[in-house]
Order: structure tokens, then C-alpha cells, then sequence
């Protein structure tokens, strides 16, 4: 079922055509082409990092044209959008996830953030309020122009951010993710608008993991895998059924991307109990529910789960309190009790965290590949405190040897190394620290296919020398391609678990999704 | 992908042992080029054995601030306050020693001690509370400008102790004495100094050589110790012609050697530059930032403390107007010489170097006569000229 051919009567109101994007040597995106209809509401699915976000980055000139390849039809024309505000000029308009709003500004502010009415440069603050109003009643908001962002929910807030984009004549509506933190009743009421503005002839691209909030309202849905297109599934033909979707989503094909091993699997190790922590900011948000989890000497445990799932909060929140607060359970290592409330105990411990953002958390960009190995345990090559040279020296050059870090030596600056070096001098960092228990964070993201395989390699030796691995992450071609054990995270929690023979990317898929059905 | 990883190519510049090292000679060269400017300039003036101890002791307390400053500006954070710190310790030291007929010594370690606590109150805020720390100094700065006032009542206090002066107008003692006219301990002295740089640097060469790590060409090598030690050894040729080593270029020297070693060799030093390089990173290695950042406080605190007695010392007084503007030379003592005013990089000798160019320029524009309104345009205009060509050397 490809995309069927425009019919005449729709002209498309947006046309991608054979969109290429890389970062680097990564290819986010490969010759995606991508055709929205006039007035539909278009899905766009795909698991994360599929290349979702990226399209849309492209479409709205985040990534201005020239850095990409392929090219943009806006009603038949072509584009050049240089930044977002081209794109919002010809009513093109995305939100996304992670709304941008001022919190400490009203709504009436926000909406008219970048161009308020005014007369004479000065901001006509009735004209403001006036149309605030009308925009917050086409969304369905009964607040006041003048209540602050910071004092309404999310879902709220979600709605703020429509008014804003109806505020800009938006032609072309582009949601990410729009019901991500959104509670039943305030997702239900967006989807509705969404059908509302179908009716006023408002085009949206609506980007979800939630499938059955797609298929109650979409009338076609695009599903990329891998950074291409897969096809576009039409809901008028015929009932689109979940597992269609989900079957087009995940890609079976694992070939040999990823090493093989021969588990030696011993006693528990690690073992974490009732484990529990609350968001830093809101403190009435329980993000980790009282999880428990065991791994074993020698085997490599898996944590799937949709962003937002609470994995990296569970893992920073062990690692020495790194995230939330109210934190609560216990951890035991060899079956004894451990203090890991700060990250040098839990050092001491014996636990690694090698975090997601190796950018930005991980690394010293501008320090070089020595003095970022040696850094969480500089005690390994000094003595009374005093470091020595030599000895540091030499063994990050050891690291360099064995974990093949391309570079020209070990006093090169890690700010300028591939991403693939990059993560291997942040695992180098922590295999130095000797720990029993390492903690992996999307340990391949942003990393090309060879240097993935390198990292799995690292990490399988890494469990054959009986070390617990625990392994977060988004991919689940990966999470089935290395790991013993897959447990699959859900809003804070453990909803089932996968051994990894039986493990598939549709059983993952439907843990998450049963739950979400329960929930619904 | 660069290189396969056992290549032997050549490392390129910008690499391990050059990427350290050629910024700071790039910097002593700059030092040595405006010191030969205004030799010339002056007709010889500001090599004489006079001006060159009065160079010393007129920026001895600007570089003593430096070295904690250095450590403030590494962390990512700026300290405003210590030219206020620096007068309002030297007003305590008047009172407790004039006034209160106080023993020098014991007042002097109250004095270091209460510049501690000062720095330890500021750095409370700026560690833990994560206030920014231009707001904390900055109110910092006005609170013990002010209460220097207060304690002086408005006036000068004054004189000191003969031997309190002495910490910054005398010199080391004399153990031979000479006919010529030539201080010979302190020549001693001096060229003991460049003889054990000298020796270790040999040493940590011939070690790094031993262990096959990448190091200067030993031409090269030789060059700049035969360099070091002309120059330490002129330097100290020209002390001892006027009135020998001046106590305080002593206890300069210990100083500049203690911390250098500290920020460069230890592991406390090791991790300062980490908070300053990628705090949430360092953090998540299970560095104690926080702790950190009060630390590098109080230790600015004792080292305004210590360079707020030397300048009382240096007047015989305590005025109310002593320390004012300092903060802007030590600040700018160490963007000069080569830190980064986003944290993370900056070298203790670099400070060093900043504060003598800044001292050098001060002198020589006095001698020729520039009058205070162009010094501060020309200073003002080499700070910025220094940073920019870092950035620049940076960015290629």
C-alpha cells in the first residue's frame, strides 16, 4: 500500500521530495519523500530516532536549505526556507515538544511574543487582550489573557501553544508529540480541535507514538524507519490495523549488526529495591515508581520504553541522586547494601552511568582524550594526591589500544573526535573507574553502523568479564540485538519483561501499548 | 575515522605537548618584546636596577591576587570583590596593630585568616546557592569598601611596625659582604632559582624521554633554559646592584612555584579545571563541584588578605582608598595571560605574565610620561587586543 497518487481534486499542500540530511558521517535522513494533502491530518510514525523530528526540522527551516538535500513544494512552488520564520511567513507552523513558552509571562504575552499589534512601536495591550480572547476561545481555553504560563497545566499550555500558531494564520500545523505529557481528558479534547481545524480546512501533521490516537483521527499515516521512508498507509481505504503500523515501524531485518556472544550468566549482582524519585522541579510528580530490578554477573539487561518513560531519571536517580529528589529504595551490590547518595560513592561502589548526552555530560570537549579518561577515578594515576604524568599517560594510551580510539594521540581534544571515538573514550573513562555495575545511556546514539558494532563488541566483553551491563535505550533493534533480558519502562514503571530469544519489537511494542490501553 | 590507530603520523601542532606550552610562549615573548620596546623607549631607564625593583614591588600584590584569581576565573566565575577585601584587610591590620598595639605576626595571621572567612561567606552564596558570582563579589566589593571606611573612621592609620614594614620594603639579609656594591646572597639566591628550574626541567624532560612521550625538540629545549636562566640571572644580577632581593619578591616567588605545581600537577588542581571545563560533567565523574567552587573562594580570600597587608605594608599606612580599582588589574592580569572567561582553561604562569605586562606597561608609560587618562586607554586596548588574538588562535 504506497502512497496512492494525488488525485486531482487535492492538490498537495506540501510535497518533500527525496529529503537527505547527515550529521557528520550519521545519516539521519536518506531520499524521504513526503506528500500532505490539502485540509487531511497527516501521521507521521516511526520509533525514535527514525527521523521524524529531523523532517520536520527540514520542513520548517530549523535546518536551513542547503544543508540538506532533496527539495520543498509549498502549494506546487518550491521553497528555500533559510529559518523558521521563513516558513512561518507562508503559515507553516511547528510545535514541538518541548514547548516554547515564557513561564513568567501571561498567555496574552506569549501568543503575541514576536509580533504584537501595536501603534507606533508601542504594544496596543487591549487589541492584545481582545485577540487573546478570541484565539483562546477558538481552542476551547477558559483561562484569562493575563494568567501567567507558569500557573496552567500542560495540557493547557499545549493549547496556548495552538492559539500562538493560529495566531500566525497557520496553514500547515505541525504537532510533536502534542499528547506526550497529556492526561486522557486533555488529549482527547486536542485530538478534537485537530478534527475541528480538519473542518476549517487547517492542514496538521500530527507526530505521536500513540497509535490508537492516530488511527481514531488521521486520514493517512507515514511510517520512516531508519531515516527512510516505508510508506503512507491511507485510513479511508480500509481499517489501518495497529500491528500494521507497528509491523512497518520496527525493522526485522537484523542482519549482522550485531556481534555475537555466548552468555556466561552468574550469581545477582546488582540489585535495586523500590526504587523511587520525584521530579526536581514539580515535586508532586512521582517520575520513578517504585521500581526493582535485578542483573546478574556477566549479562546484559535491556530497558526499553517511549521517551519520557522515566529510564534515564531511574538510572541518573541511582547514580549518586544525579536526578530528582524525594529519592527513596534500596541498592545492594553483591548483596550488600550500598551508599551511592553522591556520585563519588557510587563510584566507590562500584557503579558506572556512561549518561545519553556524552556533549554536554560526558566528556570535557575541550580537555583532551588523557584527562578525560583518567577523570572519575584520578586516583588510579597519583599518589598523596599528585598526579603522574607518566602514568596517566600510559594508561590512556592502554585505552586507546584497546578500545581502537582513532586519533593521533591521546593528547588530541576530544571536542574534535567522531562521536563513535567520543563514546569510547566516555566508556574508557568509566572502565578505568573498575566497575562491577555500568549503566549504559543510549550508548550508540548519533554513532554510524561500524562504530555501533565496536560498542557492542565492547560492551559483550565487558559482560563476559562479569560485570552487570545494564543497557537504556530507544532503539529496540538494538536492545534485541545484544541483550540477555529486556524490560520494558512505562510512566515511571516496569510493565513486563522480555527474555531475549523471545524477544521482538512487536511483543516490546505491545507491553507498552496494553498498558497504555489499560490506562486509557 | 582520521587515522588507523597505530599509525605513526606526525602529530600536528595543536597537539599534546605544543597545544600546553605554545600559548605561554607566545606570551613570554610578548613580555620580553615590551620590555625591550620601552628599554628602548626610555633610553635604558626601565632595565636599571631601580626601576626593576620597583616594577617588583609596586605589582607584588596585583600578582599574588592573580594566582587566586586564576583559580576563580578557571572554575567559571570572577571575583569583584578583592580589591575591597585587600584595603578593608588592610584596614583591620592598622587598627589591630597601631591602634590595639597588636604583635605583627599574630595580627597578620588574624588578618589571613578573616580574609579567608570573607572569601568563605562570598563563596557559600556562589557554591551552593548558585548565585552568580558577579552579583555576590559585586555586592561583596561595595560591603567591605564600605566597611573599611567605617573601621578606618575616614582617615589613615598609621605607621606600622618597622618590622611589618619590612614584609614589603625590606631584603633578604646579607650574609657576605662585598666591596662592589653587588648584593652577593641575593645574586646567590637568584641564580640558585634558575639553576634548579633549570635542573627540573631537565629532569621532567629526561623522564618523558625515558618513557617515550612526545616532547619539544631538544634544540629547542636547551635554548629556552639556557634563555631561563640568563634571564633569572640578569634579573637577579640587577636586584643585587640596588638593594638585593626584596622580601616580598620571596615570598612572590614560593607562591607562584606552590600554586603552579598545585593547578598543574595535583589532583585538587586537575579537577578545578574540570568544573570550569563542563561542570555537570565533572559533576557526574564524582567531582564535588560545589566544594570546589568554595574552596577556590576562600582561597582568594586569604590571597587578597595576604596582598591587601603587603600594599599597607608598602605605604606604611591604611588609607581609604587603598585597593580600589585592583580588581580590574588581576582581572585583567589574567584574561591577558591567556584564561578563559568561560571557565576551564587559564595557566597560573600565563597569570603571572599577564600581571608583569600589565606592571611593565604601567611603568614604562609613567616614565615616558603618558598621562593616567592614555595608560588606561592603552591598557584597556591591550586587553582586549590580547584576548581577541587568543579567540582567534583558538577558533583556527
Amino acid at each position: 500500500m504506497l502512497a496512492p497518487a494525488v488525485s486531482a481534486e487535492q492538490l498537495p499542500i506540501l510535497e518533500m521530495r527525496g529529503i537527505s540530511k547527515s550529521f557528520g558521517a550519521v545519516k539521519a535522513l536518506s531520499d524521504v519523500s513526503f506528500t500532505v494533502r490539502e485540509g487531511e491530518i497527516h501521521a507521521l510514525v516511526g520509533e525514535n530516532g527514525a527521523g521524524k523530528s529531523t523532517l520536520m526540522k527540514v520542513l520548517s527551516g530549523v535546518y536551513p536549505h542547503g544543508s540538506y538535500e532533496g527539495s520543498i513544494l509549498l502549494d506546487g512552488q518550491e521553497r528555500h526556507f533559510r529559518d523558521i520564520n521563513d516558513s512561518e511567513e507562508l503559515g507553516v507552523i511547528i510545535i514541538h515538544q518541548e514547548l516554547a513558552l515564557i513561564p513568567l509571562m501571561s498567555i496574552a504575552e506569549n501568543i503575541f511574543l514576536s509580533n504584537p499589534p501595536s501603534r507606533f512601536g508601542v504594544i496596543d495591550r487591549s487589541a492584545v487582550h481582545e485577540r487573546t480572547k478570541a484565539l483562546l476561545a477558538k481552542v476551547g481555553l477558559s483561562e484569562t489573557p493575563d494568567t501567567l504560563i507558569t500557573n496552567i497545566g500542560v495540557g493547557k499550555q499545549q493549547l496556548v501553544e495552538i492559539a500562538k500558531a493560529l495566531s500566525k494564520d497557520v496553514r500547515l500545523l505541525i504537532l510533536d508529540e502534542p499528547t506526550a505529557s497529556l492526561n486522557e481528558k486533555d488529549s482527547a479534547a486536542l485530538l478534537e480541535l485537530l478534527k475541528e481545524f480538519r473542518a476549517q480546512g487547517i492542514t496538521s501533521i500530527l507526530i505521536s507514538h500513540k497509535l490508537n490516537e492516530i488511527s481514531a483521527v488521521a486520514d493517512r499515516i507515514t511510517v520512516l524507519r531508519d531515516g527512510r521512508s516505508v510508506g503512507t498507509l491511507d485510513c479511508h481505504e480500509g481499517v489501518v490495523q495497529e500491528d500494521e503500523i507497528i509491523r512497518r515501524m520496527v525493522d526485522r531485518d537484523m542482519e549482522s549488526r550485531y556481534p555475537k556472544r555466548d552468555p556466561k550468566i552468574g550469581d545477582v549482582i546488582f540489585d535495586v529495591e523500590n526504587w523511587s524519585a520525584y521530579h526536581p522541579q514539580h515535586s508532586e510528580r512521582q517520575v520513578v515508581k517504585n521500581v526493582s530490578m535485578q542483573v546478574r554477573a556477566g549479562e546484559i539487561v535491556g530497558i526499553s520504553g517511549l521517551m519520557g518513560a522515566g529510564r534515564t531519571e531511574f538510572a541518573m536517580s541511582i547514580f549518586g541522586r544525579s536526578w530528582g529528589r524525594n529519592i527513596s529504595g534500596k541498592v545492594r551490590l553483591h548483596g550488600k547494601d550500598v551508599d551511592v547518595s553522591d556520585v563519588h560513592r557510587a563510584i566507590k561502589a562500584g557503579l558506572a552511568y556512561v549518561t545519553e548526552d556524552r556533549k554536554h555530560l560526558g566528556l570535557i570537549l575541550g580537555e583532551d582524550i588523557r584527562k578525560n579518561i583518567s577523570l572519575a577515578h584520578l586516583g588510579g594515576v597519583s599518589s598523596r594526591g599528585v598526579i603522574d604524568d607518566i602514568d596517566e599517560m600510559k594508561v590512556a594510551q592502554d585505552f586507546r589500544t584497546r578500545m581502537r580510539i582513532r586519533s593521533h594521540n591521546v593528547y588530541q581534544e576530544t571536542g574534535k573526535l567522531s562521536g563513535g571515538n567520543q563514546q569510547k573514550v566516555v566508556l574508557s573513562k568509566w572502565l578505568f573507574t573498575g566497575p562491577d555495575v555500568l549503566i549504559l545511556d543510549e550508548p550508540t546514539r548519533g554513532i554510524d553502523v561500524g562504530a555501533k558494532y565496536e560498542i557492542y563488541s565492547i560492551i559483550n566483553e565487558l559482560a563476559d568479564a562479569g560485570k552487570a551491563v545494564i543497557v537504556i535505550s530507544s532503539e529496540m533493534p538494538e536492545l534485541i540485538g545484544i541483550c540477555d533480558r529486556i524490560m520494558v519502562m512505562h510512566e515511571g514503571e516496569f510493565v513486563g519483561e522480555v527474555a531475549g530469544e523471545e524477544a521482538t519489537q512487536e511483543n516490546i511494542m505491545r507491553a507498552i501499548m496494553r498498558r497504555k490501553v489499560r490506562e486509557e | 575515522m582520521t587515522n588507523p590507530p597505530n599509525t605513526l603520523a606526525a602529530p600536528p601542532r595543536g597537539t599534546g605537548f605544543w597545544k600546553d606550552n605554545l600559548r605561554e610562549y607566545g606570551m613570554m615573548m610578548s613580555l620580553l618584546a615590551i620590555v625591550l620596546f620601552f628599554q628602548f623607549a626610555t633610553g635604558g631607564v626601565i632595565l636599571k636596577p631601580l626601576n626593576i625593583t620597583n616594577i617588583i614591588l609596586q605589582n607584588s600584590y596585583i600578582v599574588i591576587m592573580a594566582l587566586g584569581m586564576l583559580m576563580v576565573i578557571v572554575t567559571g566565575h570572577i571575583d569583584l570583590s578583592v580589591g575591597s577585601v585587600a584595603g578593608f584587610i588592610g584596614a583591620i591590620a592598622a587598627v589591630l596593630m597601631v591602634q590595639y598595639d597588636l604583635n605583627f605576626v599574630l595580627a597578620a595571621v588574624i588578618c589571613l585568616a578573616l580574609g579567608g572567612l570573607i572569601g568563605a561567606a562570598q563563596g557559600f552564596w556562589i557554591a551552593y546557592f548558585k548565585i552568580p558570582s558577579f552579583i555576590v563579589t559585586l555586592a561583596g566589593m561595595l560591603v567591605f569598601r564600605g566597611l573599611m571606611i567605617a573601621v578606618l573612621g575616614g582617615r589613615s592609620i598609621g605607621p606600622f611596625d618597622p618590622t611589618f614594614q619590612k614584609l614589603s620594603s625590606g631584603y633578604i639579609p646579607e650574609f657576605v659582604s662585598s666591596s662592589s656594591g653587588v648584593y652577593l646572597t641575593s645574586f646567590a639566591v637568584g641564580l640558585a632559582a634558575a639553576a634548579f628550574l633549570v635542573w627540573q626541567n631537565f629532569k621532567g624532560r629526561s623522564r618523558r624521554v625515558l618513557h617515550e612521550v612526545e616532547t619539544e625538540p631538544f634544540g629547542f629545549f636547551v635554548a629556552k633554559n639556557v634563555a631561563i636562566f640568563l634571564v633569572i640571572g640578569y634579573v637577579a644580577y640587577l636586584l643585587a646592584s640596588h638593594r638585593g632581593m626584596p622580601n616580598v619578591l620571596i615570598i612572590m616567588a614560593l607562591l607562584i612555584g606552590c600554586y603552579a605545581f598545585f593547578t598543574n600537577r595535583t589532583i585538587f588542581g586537575r579537577q578545578i579545571y574540570a568544573v570550569g571545563g563542563n561542570e555537570k560533567a565533572a559533576a557526574l565523574s564524582g567531582i564535588k563541584t560545589a566544594r570546589l567552587t568554595f574552596f577556590t573562594f576562600v582561597n582568594m580570600g586569604v590571597l587578597a588578605a595576604l596582598a591587601g597587608l603587603v600594599f599597607a605594608a608598602r605605604l606604611n599606612t591604611a588609607t581609604p582608598k587603598a585597593g580600589i580599582g585592583f580588581e580590574l588589574d588581576v582581572i585583567a592580569a589574567c584574561f591577558i595571560g591567556g584564561a578563559s572567561a568561560y571557565g576551564g582553561v587559564g595557566k597560573v604562569t600565563g597569570a603571572v605574565i599577564g600581571a608583569f605586562i600589565m606592571g611593565v606597561m604601567n611603568n614604562g608609560m609613567s616614565i615616558l610620561g603618558i598621562g593616567i587618562d592614555y595608560q588606561q586607554v592603552i591598557k584597556g586596548l591591550v586587553l582586549l587586543g590580547a584576548v581577541c588574538v587568543d579567540v582567534y588562535n583558538q577558533r583556527r
